[in-house]
């Protein structure tokens, strides 16, 4: 292994013939899950961004093909009900999803097919990453990349309540929690995004949020000539901004686009959380104590569906943190 | 296609109508997407369905599935009235003023000279007036009545806005709105992009649906210009490649024609192909017929074929029907008249129309060998999987053997695109198993049959003895040694043909262009169209250099477009008749006072004067024609004619059943549902899922997680009608057959108002069989009609009439 791989500027490099060393070393780890006093990186990784551009998508799909592709997921053949969404939702096998809306414009009166890309928005301030009772389980870069270490997931699944886009899927497997990694292990040698190389139609792009940002707004003055007043960037100022970041064509509705937050915000319950953890430290039993304190407002707040609760809590009594049998 | 993939991004206004780019066509689709980011393009989608392409067009409108040919003649009729014509175009470069027949005529739906008992036109009133000089005549004022211009706004009349609401189900505004948009591009210096597909080949007439936009194309001067064309997007990688090799009964490789039996020797044959130019001064290309002909026969049978045998014509198979065609060759299977047969990369099982039919032919045959990479449904035809393949497997005694071949990615070789661009490609993988590629297997049989009749003798063993096999290897001809004999080789000396002294190619080397090719059986050449593919410089299909001077999107050092390594067909039409660009920033070749020159190849000779020399040197006109006189055999005009099963009967002519010239076999015609029938209310119409490829991909199972499951699409009032959920399961029946699926409820269907009538359209993907890693379900072809296209005999997968109900279980057979 020589030297370390370039940042990506692009998705359309092609990779490297030669081992090529990480471009995404432990130290530009900015964030971590559960911990605090996380050592100030040497150096700052330019911002990274991938732009999802929902009035160019086909829903071709290819994206999600490329996911599986690369991430060696196997997600079920499920049965068709009556959607094109397939698989019909997130699950851990399948990190990203097209979402389909059939949307009458009621000022046009004519019918629109909004093809949203669900996936991880990798929060600048992540939500998921707060709610975290499980140190290194979930770590942030300096670049922006949002990246769950599964080997440290105690499965609990509060980072499901936690995030305000409903992102990641606990594994009835493994008892991990998956999502997008934002390719981190492509973008760690130079590579962008495998769903962003195979998009057909460049909706999808990756690069320096800077060049992602410029370019955006390139395609909304395109949209706004094509008489989409309202076209515009969805890179909520509620959890920081996002890396990733969509154009849509109605940026004032955005949730049209299946349900996408028109303000997403992390719930104030796990904000004020991250103080909890402070004084529970790494203790299993904090992190039940954490659970059991705040069980009430934190599945009003934030929909905790009771079986995760449940789940969360014999995880945590079976006293392996990670082990547990669900 | 007459232009491009990468030419699409110079276009103004792309018109997606009878295809649908964004879904079958997705990584094609990225030039559409690109001529609207940086060309500010607009994209007009016209489909039964709100598609994906719909999801990302400017302007949507539906249209009933079998009436493209009323909504185009209604935009040329729009057209004409307001004078959105490129009437420079059209007076020089069409055969807009050229005087027709006075017996021709049109009444009733029907063109003059209809047969009813023959099913046939006698078209002999469908041709020009012809002067005695030989040449027609012509009114270049266009007032003469009986000039093509003047039948042409008399053809078009009938189709007012009005009428293509009534019959389309196009609501008038939306139409007009098409029109306005359509209409600003017959200025030069505005171009439109015609992107169709099966959505228009897939009818009994749908010959003339691409008739009907290529002279719509014509008259916005659009043809032969960057950014126009009629642009056919093939739908499988290399079906441009099977037709230009000529895998079809009656082709040999680049056009050419098999002869009939009324062409029993060569003479006869050649007498109607080198046609002569009918205007003054012009050069027609298929008068270097023979010298095609003769590379050709030398190259199947080298010294075999001599002058003095007329180059062994008389090897050549002599056709006692027009084609025996996909339909044909089952029907015949169908009456226990074909005993063997090879199914090579073919699922007709599930491709063709009208399952039962194929299953009760297959179960006729003695013998069926399948070459493909998967196991398909053809070749487990014979197995039971309940409803979705009921059969009685012990009745049948057909003998399958399968020959499992190498996949493309295994191959080296070369794919055509739709564009014309053979590119060659290398093997990414090592076959497994016992996969062996197609060359092998063919060769392997082709020495044993040899060695047959070597031993045995037969009635007629010449043309397989004799038949050239110069490989280095005669059990595996290689990629390259196949390519080469289709580009051509010199035989002996070939020199030019106007300084006899000066040697062009020697003895043995490749020739660098269909120039070079001789009549006189000193050049060989499997593919005519292919010259220049594989010269003395090497392999031009390998070459992968995308430099693009002027930015045309030409890219003429990226792999060999045939003819010639020409990007954009008719390309002498880009320029006025004086030889500039009409639009010069977009100029592709432009008279130099010498010769022409520019970007692309020029298609004219280089150095035939502007104003001598017509544009379109394919034809004997020299010009392109509005009027197709006999060379069509449903009409020199497209005329509405309905599918063969339709909600309304012909509002021409009530009595006229289908395209009245297309061929419908005996047992296959009391299988239509009469027009109107209450019992089939529902207008079918098939199609593609872009997470699919055909049949094949459903045994990937990434592609089988992304699009598991058999669906009808239908509209939300359609299922409040028959009470019908969304994800329910439903039954569709036609007079053929009928399929189980789950029911797609969607806003992207809607009912339409058809001459005063309701009509539902219920949209039927293809894709699903009963192998592979998706859910087992049905293809279109369950319940299609069998007929096909009058010309070319594409079945009529586009439109049928069906109906449906909710279904509370999948029976169990
Ligand atoms: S979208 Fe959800 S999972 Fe992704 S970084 Fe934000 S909070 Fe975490
Ligand atoms: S499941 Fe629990 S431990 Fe695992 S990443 Fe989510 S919040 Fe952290
Ligand atoms: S960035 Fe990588 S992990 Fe995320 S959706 Fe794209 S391919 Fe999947
Ligand atoms: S690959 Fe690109 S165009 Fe296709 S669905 Fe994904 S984002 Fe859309």
């Amino acid at each position: 292994m020589s030297e370390t791989a370039p940042q990506p500027k692009t998705a359309a490099a092609n990779p490297p013939v030669q081992p090529i060393g990480s471009n995404l070393l432990p130290s530009d780890v900015v964030r971590i899950s559960a911990t605090k006093d996380v050592p100030q990186p040497d150096r700052q990784l330019t911002k990274v961004a991938k732009l999802i551009d929902v009035s160019k998508c086909i829903g071709c799909k290819a994206c999600q093909s490329a996911c599986i592709e690369w991430n060696d997921t196997r997600p079920e053949v499920e049965e068709n009900v009556g959607v094109y969404e397939n698989p019909h939702d997130l699950t851990p096998n399948m990190f990203t999803l097209m979402r389909f809306t059939e949307w009458v414009n009621p000022e046009t009166d004519n019918l629109e097919w909004l093809i949203r890309k669900d996936g991880c928005m990798h929060c600048e301030d992540p939500g998921c990453l707060k709610a975290c009772p499980a140190p290194g389980a979930i770590v942030q870069y300096s670049n922006g990349i949002v990246d769950f270490i599964h080997e440290n997931c105690i499965g609990c699944g509060y980072c499901v309540t936690g995030c305000p886009f409903d992102i990641p899927r606990i594994s009835k497997v493994d008892h991990k929690s998956y999502k997008c990694t934002l390719c981190s292990d492509r973008v760690a040698v130079g590579q962008g995004p495998a769903c962003a190389k195979a998009c057909p139609t460049q909706a999808i792009v990756f690069g320096t949020k800077e060049d992602m940002i410029a370019h955006a707004e390139e395609r909304i003055e395109d949209l706004k000539s094509r008489g989409y007043a309202n076209a515009g960037i969805y890179d909520p100022a509620g959890v920081g901004g996002t890396h990733v970041i969509y154009v849509l064509h109605h940026a004032d509705k955005p949730s049209i686009y299946d349900g996408l937050p028109d303000e997403p915000r992390i719930s104030p319950v796990v904000e004020g959380w991250k103080g909890v953890t402070k004084t529970a430290g790494l203790a299993v039993m904090g992190v039940a104590a954490v659970g059991a304190a705040i069980h009430g407002i934190f599945a009003r707040a934030n929909k905790v569906a009771e079986h995760e609760e449940h789940e969360a809590e014999k995880l945590v009594q079976s006293g392996d943190g990670n082990g547990g049998t669900v | 296609m007459t232009n491009s993939w990468t030419d699409i991004k110079n276009t103004d206004l792309v018109v997606v109508m009878g295809g649908n780019a964004a879904e079958a066509h997705p990584c094609g689709f990225k030039w559409v997407t690109e001529a609207k980011a940086h060309r500010g393009a607009k994209l007009i989608v016209v489909d039964p369905r709100y598609t994906r392409t719909a999801s990302v067009s400017d302007f949507y409108a539906p249209i009933r599935p079998g009436s493209d040919i009323v909504f185009l003649m209604g935009v040329i009729r729009w057209c004409i009235e307001n004078d959105k014509v490129q009437w420079d175009y059209v007076r020089n470069y069409t055969n807009a003023s050229f005087l027709v027949k006075d017996e021709f005529g049109w009444a009733d739906g029907l063109f003059t000279g209809y047969d009813e008992e023959k099913r046939d036109y006698d078209k002999s009133s469908w041709d020009y007036k012809m002067g005695e000089d030989g040449f027609v005549q012509t009114d270049p004022t266009l007032q003469d009545p009986r000039c093509v211009w003047n039948l042409l706004r008399a053809h078009v009349d009938a189709y007012t806005p009005e009428f293509v609401e009534r019959i389309c189900g196009t609501p008038k505004d939306k139409f007009l709105t098409i029109c306005g948009m359509i209409g600003e591009c017959s200025t030069p210096t505005k171009t439109m992009t015609s992107m169709y597909a099966l959505g228009w080949t897939q009818h009994s007439k749908g010959a003339q649906n691409i008739r009907g936009m290529a002279m719509l194309q014509l008259i916005l001067g659009n043809i032969g210009v960057r950014g126009g064309g009629m642009n056919a997007l093939r739908g499988h990688s290399n079906i441009q490649g099977l037709t230009d090799i000529g895998l079809m009964s009656n082709l040999i490789p680049g056009y050419l024609n098999i002869p009939t039996e009324k062409e029993a020797d060569w003479t006869t044959y050649m007498s109607t192909r080198a046609f002569k130019p009918i205007v003054p001064n012009q050069t027609s290309y298929w008068q270097n017929y023979l010298k095609f002909m003769v590379s050709f026969m030398k190259a199947m049978w080298g010294d075999a074929a001599q002058p003095e045998n007329d180059w062994a014509y008389h090897y050549l198979p002599k056709l006692d029907v027009p084609a025996y065609d996909g339909m044909r060759m089952f029907e015949l299977m169908n009456h226990g008249k074909v005993n063997l047969y090879f199914c090579q990369g073919f699922n007709p099982l599930l491709s063709f129309p009208n399952r039962g039919k194929m299953t009760q032919a297959f179960s006729k045959l003695k013998m069926l060998v399948i070459m493909d990479p998967l196991a398909t449904e053809t070749s487990h035809f014979w197995q039971n999987h309940g409803i979705h393949n009921d059969v009685d497997t012990a009745a049948i005694q057909t003998e399958v053997l399968e020959l499992p071949t190498t996949c493309f990615a295994e191959d080296e070789g070369a794919l055509v695109n739709s564009g014309r661009w053979i590119q060659w490609h290398w093997a990414g993988a090592t076959p497994p198993g016992e996969a062996k590629h197609d060359t092998w297997i063919m060769a392997q049989i082709f020495q044993r049959v040899k060695k047959l009749y070597q031993d045995e003798g037969g009635v007629f063993p010449d043309p397989i003895l004799n038949l050239t096999w110069d490989y280095a290897d005669p059990l595996e001809p290689m990629p390259d040694e196949l390519a080469r004999e289709m580009n051509g080789r010199a035989l002996s000396t070939v020199y030019d043909l106007k300084d006899t002294t000066k040697v062009v190619a020697e003895a043995g080397q490749q020739l660098s262009n269909f120039g070079q090719y001789r009549d006189d059986g000193s050049t060989m050449g499997g593919c005519w169209i292919y010259a220049g593919s594989w010269t003395e410089d090497g392999n031009m299909m390998a070459r992968r250099d995308n430099t693009d001077p002027g930015d045309t999107g030409a890219f003429l050092n990226w792999s060999f477009a045939w003819p010639a390594n020409r990007r954009i067909l008719y390309n002498r039409a880009s320029c006025d008749p004086q030889g500039k660009p009409w639009d010069p920033s977009r100029k592709i070749i432009e008279w130099t006072g010498e010769k022409w020159e520019g970007y692309d190849v020029p298609d004219i000779p280089v150095t035939a004067k502007p104003g001598e020399v017509h544009p379109f040197i394919m034809n004997p006109e020299g010009v392109s024609r509005l009027f197709s006189r006999g060379m069509m055999r449903d009409g020199p005009f497209p005329t509405h004619m309905e599918p063969f099963e339709a909600p309304i009967a012909n509002p021409f002519n009530a009595r006229m059943r289908g395209n009245p010239v297309a061929r419908v076999f005996e047992s296959d015609a009391n299988q239509f549902a009469a027009i109107g029938d209450p019992e089939f209310p529902c207008v079918a119409t098939s199609y593609r899922l872009t997470e699919h490829f055909h049949y094949w991909t459903k045994h990937n199972p990434v592609n089988a997680v992304l699009q598991p499951e058999f669906f009808v699409e239908i509209s939300e009032e359609l299922a409040a009608e028959r009470g019908i959920e969304r994800g329910g399961r439903v039954r569709v029946w036609s007079k053929r057959g009928e399929v189980w699926a789950k029911a797609l409820v969607t806003k992207r269907i809607r009912p339409m108002q058809i001459d005063g009538k309701t009509v539902h359209v219920i949209g039927i993907p293809l894709h699903w069989g009963f192998m592979g890693a998706a859910k087992k379900g049905f293809g279109p072809n369950s319940l299609s009609s069998q007929v096909g296209d009058a010309n070319v005999e594409t079945p009529e997968f586009k439109a049928f009439m069906v109906n449906i109900e909710p279904s509370a279980e999948e029976p169990v057979a």
